[in-house]
């Protein structure tokens, strides 16, 4: 059975201005995986980890987050704080016997820009690779 | 403060995994301060928990609440809010919270979620560290406020033990030689002579050997 993956890209607004302002329409014909829903941030820095937990339990196979480069963010630390945030949650995955893979940080320029599809395409592909979440077993 | 860590998340699942419906029972005290046991780490706590059981296949209901303190009588009288809707509790208050629910309610099952370590002080953000460890019969006032009992490790009443290296303890060598500090801020208040006293042989009985410690203030008892 082939496995069509759910992946939750929390983006800070500032990164990813033009990827979204497009309407995603632009983004599939330059190879943006059809898999990756995106969510639009003021600020990276704003996610909560309960927020990237709430991913999951909702069904997100992946997760990620994109923020400005560390020593360029918009909101100066915005994007530090996501990524502290992102590996919270990895821990939190380790603690639970899953795949700290499922959850990544990207720290991208702003504008449209080829690594913000290439950034998709890798969790696309990830995530394809581990299959689906395992916290989406039938309740018994 | 009381210092407390949170568990791993796989051993609270072990003890809640039998239930169904759990309540997920913060503390805006010591443990909100610590980011460990407050609003926010509930929310946490309550989807890891979520999240733990729907890997095994399982559901869990989570209700998430936050008492003003679970030290308090009154406070935990609050809990009849939850009656009837929960079958556990898992505290995050300190260890004094899960001790105070399980004493004024026979019948509720309630399980840790944290490990309460030590009463310490916030040295920076995200960091605390053991400052006092609560002897009952305190020495400050010989010591220049620093405490030999809490931050040495081998809590010497009498000056250094002879292994500190650069003022590092030997025991762990990240850490303060804590009678280096004292010597030093002796010295600064111009009071290195006191270091010469012998400190008589201490009263262990006030450091809680022989059951709980009690406080009665008569004053304040009705
Ligand atoms: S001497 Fe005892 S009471 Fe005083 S700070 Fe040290 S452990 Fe606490
Ligand atoms: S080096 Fe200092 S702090 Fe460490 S055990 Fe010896 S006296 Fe205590």
């Amino acid at each position: 059975m082939s496995f069509s993956p759910d992946i939750q890209a929390f983006c800070c607004h500032y990164t990813s201005q033009q990827s979204c302002s497009q309407d995603g329409g632009g983004l599939l014909e330059d190879g943006f995986p059809s898999t990756v829903t995106i969510n639009r941030l003021p600020c990276s820095g704003k996610l909560q980890v309960s927020a990237l937990l709430a991913a999951l339990e909702n069904g997100a196979d992946g997760v990620y987050v994109v923020g400005c480069p560390k020593d360029t963010c918009h909101n100066v630390l915005g994007s530090q704080r996501a990524a502290k945030k992102v590996l919270a949650v990895k821990k939190a995955l380790v603690e639970l016997g899953v795949e700290p893979e499922r959850i990544e940080m990207f720290h991208l320029q702003r504008g449209l820009h080829p690594e913000f599809i290439t950034a998709a395409q890798t969790m696309d592909k990830t995530i394809r690779t581990l299959g689906p979440s395992p916290f989406k077993g039938e309740s018994k | 403060m009381i210092i407390a860590n949170r568990k791993p998340v796989a051993e609270i699942v072990a003890m809640v995994k039998d239930f169904s419906r759990v309540l997920v029972l913060g503390c805006r005290g010591c443990v909100s301060v610590c980011s460990a046991g407050g609003e926010r780490e509930v929310e946490l706590l309550a989807s890891l928990l979520r999240l733990g059981c729907q890997k095994e296949g399982k559901k869990l209901n989570t209700i998430t609440a936050t008492l003003v303190r679970q030290c308090d009588k009154e406070y935990i009288d609050t809990l009849d809010d939850w009656d009837g809707q929960y079958d556990a509790i898992v505290s995050m208050a300190c260890g004094v919270g899960v001790n105070f629910i399980a004493n004024l309610r026979p019948m509720t099952r309630i399980y840790p979620g944290v490990n309460t370590t030590c009463m310490g002080g916030s040295m920076e953000q995200g960091q605390w560290i053991e400052q006092c460890a609560g002897c009952g019969d305190c020495v400050l006032h010989l010591t220049a406020g620093l405490c030999p009992v809490a931050r040495c490790a081998k809590s010497l009443m009498n000056g250094p033990c002879g292994g500190s290296v650069g003022g590092r303890c030997e025991i762990h060598t990240n850490t303060p030689c804590i009678w280096q500090s004292i010597h030093d801020r002796l010295d600064r208040l111009g009071r290195k002579n006191e270091l010469s006293d012998i400190a008589p042989i201490r009263d262990w009985r006030t450091s809680g050997h022989g059951g709980p410690r009690t406080t009665l203030r008569d004053d304040l008892t009705i």
